[in-house]
């Protein structure tokens, strides 16, 4: 592995490195004034095309080819959305971003507010980031005073507000509609596409939504270029055009059951392996890892055995995963029942469903009620079948839901139950040595609400 | 003209029509299952019943290239060459699992539930739902909660359609409902100290596809299969809405919204839907009598006159015979009426008295027009007919008279009979307007109440209601709707129209059809009334311009 300089986390530990005064000390805003006197909102939207930088927030889009999405001389208001609403479980490196680097968040934005000629940003923040809420509000009003933000900035006819607004913890806010609408003053109810957000988003106008890692990437390719982003990561495959390979440096946030746990940036493309064993220090205690969360608990397990897959946008899918996410790795030791991750998986998805598709609402609750009959010594090898049946028919995917929350509740179940069938057999056979071949419907047990 | 391909079958549709593929499937008989998707509301594609197959046939080649997932049926546009698939077993299973995942936490408590018998979770799971339950076994319950005071929540069997909430937000604008909580635990409520408290709320118990709204006036009366619905207008305001009356046995239960584009789309107001009862009133007047001596005379302190009680078959000839010796005649004819009956009523009155003095009758008024957000209005006219009696008025060069006018024309001791017909369901009129007739040597009052002007009355007839009359009556819009009796009138009176009938000595049972079409051939303003008038009603002025 060769050494790797971080770069979107250069001000991490650096004293007061979250200033606006040391972010210039780094060469920060410099490519902003120079863009701002020199160059045209299409000129960004190629450059960021051109580093074929992907979204950071989990579904990997092509950032610059969202943001040509949005309508030709649109005549009223664009507005641009950071989704700085982290909630994917093990994710953190966008809190890292804004509480140690908040004005390489902010210069992004401003680069990707001028290339989509947006005049209005909002940053909708997470409720549980307060700290974050504090770093970015100063240095929001940084911006302002030292005419960054407002009106003509730096004398151009470029004019940008930048608004903080703060959640209420919900994770389906992190959707990109639910997102809008919730900063509309809505239920976060994702909304049905299309309208896509880039013709009908926030207030019913263009709106281009993307990740806090994807604004500072774009701060990054401002100040150090295309080609030095896309001579890092893994090159598109010249086999297949569809692919648009994953380039440039990425945050992944390493937690569970390792030595060293926290946010490493790495060229895209790492493995797991790697990244546990050089950035994390191994699985904890000595022991060996049952299975990896890739990136966020939605997009499934990899077992040990394919920990050598890269984590790059296409890695995690050629095992069975739903993609990199969120690159939130979580390390789960061989002593932890399966049984009880999911179980827990599935009270996260339960408790976070919006409720507004059938599917999802019903399906990531019934899941957690076999679980929890399962885990009381009741189940039946038949809920393996029927949570299984869940696990492939509810989704965006499948076409059954509107969002993808159902997906990131599916994708667990299945490759839990396909993965380590097994364990889930046993573990059934043995608690319940009298039912596990029922098939009838048995009564439900009472389950205390998590809330 | 596009081509829509619905399970093979090939509809043409308009070249200007903005389908979804419900509705495109409905124009080829095909029937896709959906809750949320109503054609009145915004498009949530949250319940995923309606999924489908969806495709597109290349124009060129013909060959059919199909999406590969599932779609929502509401969501998805049709447009030329757009293939629909409703019936392959990646669909059948699709609805099956819907309808499973909605009653895991549904009571299924049918038995006990209002809605049984008219309820689309039934419905639904009957025809796509799959016999074996594979949730666990759900502890009972059955929550009900008041959200205003005509409705009922009972939480437990909502299925989170949201049809109620957007009805609140988009059509009334008043935005009561709305929906607390998240996942399986969501439910529908109404904020603290803001009951669902409006005046179209009854309608989001029509839009309710389950029996979590139910209706506090129509609330266990009688169960839905006992019922028998009949196409009528509301007399409830000048706009007419079309409704059906739900009866049995000559008893009104209920009011529902009749679906018509061209007056109400699909609701009406409460004002309308819960002005049924009058109809089964204690104190509606139900037998014909006859006072001797000139109008008032009981009122002036004399001593009362015997009251005699008629039959309806004396009634005939007797008040035709009165009339005549009475000598010159006023006639208010009511708004109520319809225009069989107001056209009969003057035909009537001209052949009794060929001066008659003909006018409009009391139009009740209650404040303005009141336009929701939807863009449905409830009218300040609270009167059905008035621009169908004005077109009969007119044709008898009465055209412009009214109430006022004829009050004056008595008031001026032009008349020495007077026939009033009211039929209205409030009362409508004071003592100092009553005693303008007093000393007519004839006053003929036909209501559904006793009323300071019945009080004067030498000849008291019983009225009858909405529900009990047929002919046609025409909105504030000029658009004319015909119906027929939903339910019979208490025993022992006869509708007016079916008194005009015999007074003008026509043969065989009272029939309005055969009436309206003699005023279709005969009299331009109603030629559009003329053959089989469609469901939804036609505009008077049509044909006038043609």
């Amino acid at each position: 592995m060769q050494p790797f300089k971080p770069v979107l986390l250069e001000a991490v530990g650096v004293p007061d490195g979250n200033t606006l005064a040391s972010y210039r000390s780094r060469g920060g805003y410099a490519p902003l004034e120079r863009i701002l006197r020199e160059q045209q909102p299409a000129d960004i939207i190629e450059m960021v095309k051109a580093s074929k930088l992907r979204g950071r927030g989990g579904a990997g889009f092509q950032a610059g080819l969202k943001w040509s999405f949005l309508p030709k001389d649109h005549p009223g208001p664009i507005y641009l959305c950071v989704n700085a609403d982290e909630s994917e479980p093990g994710t953190f490196n966008n809190r890292i971003l804004m509480e140690d680097d908040p004005h390489q968040v902010l210069e992004g934005t401003m680069i990707s507010a001028f290339a989509t000629r947006a005049t209005t940003a909002y940053i909708y923040l997470r409720y549980e980031y307060p700290h974050a809420w504090n770093r970015l509000q100063a240095a929001i009003d940084e911006c302002y005073a030292a005419g960054l933000l407002g009106k003509n900035i730096q004398g151009s006819q470029f004019s940008l507000d930048i608004y903080l607004h703060r959640g209420a913890a919900a994770y389906i806010c992190g959707e990109e509609t639910g997102l809008i609408e919730s900063l509309e003053g809505k239920r976060a109810w994702p909304r049905i596409k299309p309208p896509f957000p880039a013709i009908e988003g926030v207030f019913r106008k263009p709106t281009v939504v993307n990740n806090v890692e994807t604004m500072a990437c774009v701060a990054q390719i401002a100040r150090r270029g295309v080609d030095w982003f896309t001579s890092i990561g893994v090159p598109a495959d010249p086999d297949n055009p569809r692919d648009p390979g994953s380039y440039g440096p990425k945050l992944y946030c390493l937690s569970g059951h390792v030595e060293k746990p926290g946010c490493y940036e790495a060229p895209l493309g790492i493995t797991a392996r790697e990244l546990i064993d050089g950035f994390g220090g191994g699985v904890w205690k000595g022991r060996r890892a049952k299975a990896v969360i890739p990136g966020g608990i939605s997009m499934g397990l990899m077992t040990e055995a394919e920990l050598d897959t890269p984590l790059d946008f296409k890695g995690p899918g050629t095992v069975g995963c739903m993609g990199l996410g969120t690159a939130a790795v979580v390390v789960i030791d061989e002593t932890v029942s399966i049984v009880d991750f999911l179980h827990n998986s599935c009270r996260f998805f339960a408790h976070e469903s919006c409720g507004q598709c059938t599917p999802c609402r019903e399906g990531t609750s019934w899941s957690l009620r076999m679980l929890e009959r399962i885990r009381a010594g009741k189940g039946r090898l038949k809920d393996l079948d029927i949570l299984l049946e869940l696990g492939n028919t509810m989704g965006m995917m499948p076409g059954s839901t509107i969002c993808g929350l159902a997906d990131g509740a599916a994708w667990p179940i299945k490759n839990a139950i396909t993965k380590f069938r097994n364990e889930f057999e046993d573990y059934i056979k043995r608690t319940n040595p009298e039912g596990w071949m029922v098939t009838d419907p048995v009564p439900a047990l009472q389950i205390v609400g998590a809330h | 003209m596009p081509i829509v391909i619905v399970d093979g079958q090939e509809i043409e549709i308009g070249a200007d029509e903005r389908l979804n593929c419900i509705e495109a499937a409905r124009r080829a008989g095909v029937e896709i299952p959906h809750y949320c998707w109503h054609p009145g509301l915004s498009v949530v594609a949250s319940c995923r019943m309606c999924l489908i197959e969806a495709g597109q046939r290349d124009a060129e080649t013909g060959n059919v290239s199909m999406i590969p997932k599932l779609v929502p049926g509401c969501q998805t546009p049709v447009k030329d060459g757009t293939v629909i698939v409703t019936e392959s077993e990646k669909v059948r299973e699709s609805r099956a699992r819907v309808e499973e995942a909605l009653l895991i936490d549904h009571p299924i408590d049918c038995p006990i539930c209002d809605k049984a018998g008219e309820c689309l979770l039934q419905d639904y799971h009957f025809e796509h739902g799959q016999a074996e339950r594979r949730a666990d076994i759900h502890p009972f319950t059955s929550r009900k909660r008041d959200v205003g005071p005509t409705v009922s929540l009972f939480v437990d069997r909502c299925i989170m359609c949201t049809r109620c909430v957007r009805f609140t937000r988009e059509v009334s604008g008043t935005g009561e409902l709305m929906v607390t909580s998240r996942g399986a635990k969501e439910e529908i409520d109404v904020f603290p100290g803001f009951p669902l408290d409006n005046k179209l709320a009854g309608n989001v118990v029509d839009l309710c596809p389950v029996g979590a709204l139910g209706d506090k006036d129509f609330l266990y009366q009688q169960r839905v299969w006992f019922l028998k619905r009949e196409a009528n207008v509301c007399g409830g305001c000048s706009a007419g809405c079309s409704i059906y009356t739900e009866h049995n046995q000559d008893t009104v239960y209920r009011l529902k919204p009749r679906e018509n584009p061209e007056v109400n789309t699909w609701w009406i107001c409460d004002e309308g839907r819960y002005g049924w009862h009058h109809l089964h009133d204690d104190e509606r007047l139900l037998t014909a009598t006859r006072r001797e001596g000139p109008a008032g005379h009981a009122g002036n302190g004399s001593p009362a006159a015997a009251d005699e009680t008629l039959e309806w078959a004396d009634v005939v000839g007797r008040l035709q015979t009165d009339l005549q010796a009475a000598g010159s005649l006023a006639v208010a004819v009511s708004p109520m009426l319809t225009v069989e009956e107001a056209w009969m009523l003057c035909s009537v009155a001209r052949s009794i008295d060929p001066e008659a003095f003909l006018a409009l009758g009391h139009v009740p008024v209650a404040g303005d027009d009141e336009t929701f957000p939807g863009g449905f209005t409830i009218r300040g006219e609270k009167c059905p007919n008035k621009r169908g009696v004005e077109a009969v008025l007119a044709l008898f060069g009465s055209g412009g008279h009214s109430w006022n006018d004829l009050l004056a024309h008595v008031a001026a001791g032009k008349a020495s009979a007077a026939w009033i017909t009211a039929g209205y369901p409030k009362a409508w009129i004071d003592e100092a307007t009553a005693a303008t007739f007093t000393g007519l040597a004839c006053l003929v009052v036909q209501d559904l109440f006793d009323s300071p002007l019945m009080a004067q009355a030498t000849w008291r007839l019983p009225a009858v209601g909405f529900a009990e009359r047929a002919g046609t009556w025409v909105n504030v819009a000029h658009h004319a709707q015909s119906f027929r009796q939903a339910i019979r009138p208490p025993a022992g009176v006869w509708p007016e129209g079916r008194l005009f009938w015999n007074m003008l000595g026509r043969r065989g049972l009272y029939d309005p059809v055969a009436i309206r079409q003699e005023l279709a051939e005969s009299a331009a303003p109603f030629a559009a009334l003329a053959g089989e008038m469609p469901a939804i009603g036609v505009d008077l002025r049509v044909r006038q311009l043609a």
